[in-house]
């Protein structure tokens, strides 16, 4: 019976080795979903290409061939081997220009989620440890956010503060920053009840420290899905901004800010308009696909089932 | 019931003032003088600028002004554009009718595909329609749409030549507004081929904008179908014997139908911001082509009011939509 027991008796694990394990799960639940891999490889290649685009590019994304307007991609007849995508209107070399605007949209996607993630943890926290009437400003404030259409409210903002790339990404992410602060509160609301937090109040922690220290790292599996949503959708809206001139301003290799430009050749040059989409696309995308394997490998709910 | 209406009714309320708040304060949290900046790079000459100051009330106190915002709001004045000099009111009203239409289309062509191709993505788990139609559904749902409907302009109008790239019907028609829809309309004027020429303006379109939706009801289906038919009394419906078209048409569906019903009246921001770009496109004259005109143009009175009815009118719909769940859920209802 002694023996028995000494042997089942819970091995003692570093934190070393505690965090190697939870990763070790994580990747197990991850790599099950093959949607996720793929999404999670292409993205890899995608900043890869971002960060290589000095080296992977032919051309500057600027530079205009006054003798090259709107050549088509190489497999077509009249196509040019210096130019594998064409050109645009300008005489720019698409590939080049859309090897850089892979740093835009990687840009702005992290420059997004960062002040929309850290404004609606710092406000959600608020909210769900103070309660009562803290809360009840806080939240009725997010939900008049919430109230507008995203886009357009985005929108608004940006005719308020003036077109451009920072007042875009400013604006979608005061647009974004409800949802953080409401999954936060909730998070927090629950762990609340927890004894764990009990105990560390008992034991003395301070009101900060029971914030970041205690109760945020237990809160953080649906933010990181919600960061991964949001990470597509400010690609896709900062793209919309600069498809209806109010984002990345031209000559930037934006790609909505260049499908903007290529609209008026849509029926002429279809390679100016597709390739910009396309490349929009699969970014969002392989975004959204590594989103759904997060949310899988993360959310303990679905893992039973 | 009327307790939880009135309930529903009253937590609106400081949403409201909050958004009347927003949509007054955003030209007015601009630093700098709101009359120089609606002018923009041309500038205005001084006695111009008095003029215009006296005019929208920008001499008077924030506070007053946002009392004199709210008093002619309460009397439905919504001021009138710096452009076209008409009321904005009347302007949206007008142009209301046509982004109602194209929504209306889009949320219908969304529901009545998305909601079978889920049903039956969750009864064939794991076949290989439930694989491609979740796939498509995925694609849809990272697609952006400004550039779908560029695709979708040069395959049918440019290479087909089935659908015109522009507008609401052809110019060769010509009937007065009694419904605002121009489908109705034009049945109503008995003029030949108005109807299809409608229509054929319309199908582009509305497809665009049906496309974010369609994903996310055909995925929302399925995840709330795969739910229910896990649930207990599905299996006692089938242990009885029952065929398999009642136990999904009448015990699964209905209850798999209300997560469902509040996803699709959750749209309507999606398809208010999607008409946004959809109308930009397609030159369609509604409220979000009219907004972007309005941003660009700097009519300021327009966007500010254009905000506030857009944001109010999601607020009445989302309100819409909790009736119809506490409606179909009794357990809401007593809660």
């Amino acid at each position: 019976m002694n023996d028995q027991l000494n042997a089942t008796a819970p091995v003692r694990l570093t934190d070393a080795q505690i965090r190697r394990q939870m990763i070790g799960e994580f990747w197990f639940y991850f790599r099950q979903n093959r949607g996720a891999v793929v999404g999670l490889v292409v993205f890899a290649l995608l900043v890869l290409v971002a960060f290589l685009a000095p080296v992977l590019a032919p051309h500057s994304p600027t530079d205009q061939y006054r003798d090259a307007l709107l050549v088509p991609p190489i497999w077509q007849e009249g196509g040019r081997s210096g130019f594998l995508l064409g050109t645009d209107a300008v005489g720019r070399d698409m590939l080049s220009r859309l090897i850089y605007g892979s740093q835009y949209s990687l840009f702005i996607g992290v420059v997004v989620v960062s002040i929309a993630l850290v404004g609606g943890i710092i406000i959600g926290l608020l909210a769900g440890f103070f309660g009562g009437w803290v809360d009840n400003v806080i939240m009725r404030v997010m939900d008049v956010i919430l109230a507008f259409p995203s886009l357009l409210l985005a929108l608004v903002l940006v005719a308020v503060l003036g077109p451009g790339l920072t007042n875009a990404m400013i604006a979608i992410a005061i647009v974004y920053q409800p949802h953080f602060a409401r999954l936060t509160r909730a998070a927090v609301m629950s762990e609340m009840k927890r004894d764990y937090v009990t105990a560390a109040r008992v034991a003395g922690a301070g009101r900060l420290r029971l914030m970041f220290r205690t109760i945020l790292p237990n809160c953080l599996a649906p933010l990181i899905v919600q960061a991964t949503l949001s990470f597509s959708s400010a690609v896709l809206d900062s793209a919309a901004l600069g498809f209806l001139g109010m984002g990345a301003q031209p000559p930037s290799p934006e790609w909505g800010t260049m499908l903007a430009e290529a609209r008026e050749f849509i029926l002429r040059a279809w390679w100016v308009v597709t390739f910009p989409g396309l490349a929009i696309l699969i970014s969002v995308l392989a975004i959204n696909l590594t989103g759904d394997g997060l949310r899988d490998a993360l959310d303990p709910k679905l893992k039973r089932s | 019931m009327v307790r939880f209406i009135l309930s529903k009714l009253l937590y609106l309320v400081p949403t409201f003032i909050g958004i009347t708040i927003i949509a007054f304060s955003f030209v007015r949290i601009l630093p700098g003088d709101p009359v120089l900046l609606m002018a923009g790079e041309r500038g205005v000459s001084p006695e111009r600028h008095a003029e215009l100051s006296a005019l929208l009330g920008y001499d008077k106190h924030v506070v007053l002004q946002y009392f004199d915002f709210m008093g002619r709001l309460l009397q439905g004045d919504l001021g009138n554009s710096l452009v076209t000099k008409r009321p904005v009111l009347d302007e949206f009203l007008s142009l209301f009718p046509a982004t109602v239409e194209l929504g209306l289309c889009a949320i219908i062509i969304a529901t009545l595909i998305g909601v079978p191709v889920g049903v039956l993505a969750a009864i064939k788990r794991g076949s290989w329609f439930d694989q491609v139609s979740m796939t498509a559904a995925l694609v849809g749902f990272s697609m952006p749409i400004f550039w779908w409907g560029l695709l979708l302009i040069i395959f049918f109008s440019g290479i087909l030549g089935w659908t015109p790239v522009s507008g609401r019907i052809s110019l060769m028609y010509y009937f007065p507004d009694v419904t605002g829809f121009m489908l109705i309309d034009s049945v109503i004027s008995g003029q030949k081929g108005a109807f299809v020429s409608a229509l054929r303006h319309l199908i582009l379109p509305s497809v665009v904008l049906a496309t974010i939706p369609l994903a996310v009801i055909a995925r929302q289906t399925r995840s709330a179908m795969l739910e229910v038919l896990g649930e207990d009394y599905v299996r006692t419906a089938r242990a009885k014997g029952m065929p398999q078209y009642r136990v999904i048409g009448i015990h699964a569906l209905r209850n798999a139908m209300i997560p469902v019903v509040t996803t699709i009246g959750l749209q309507i921001g999606v398809l208010m911001a999607g008409a946004i770009l959809t109308e930009t496109i397609f030159s369609w004259p509604g409220i979000g082509k009219w907004m972007i005109d309005s941003i660009s143009r700097r009519d300021y009175p327009v966007v500010q009011s254009g905000l506030l009815l857009i944001a109010a009118l999601v607020m009445v719909v989302n309100l819409l939509v909790d009736l119809t769940y506490g409606l179909i859920n009794p357990r809401i209802r007593i809660k």
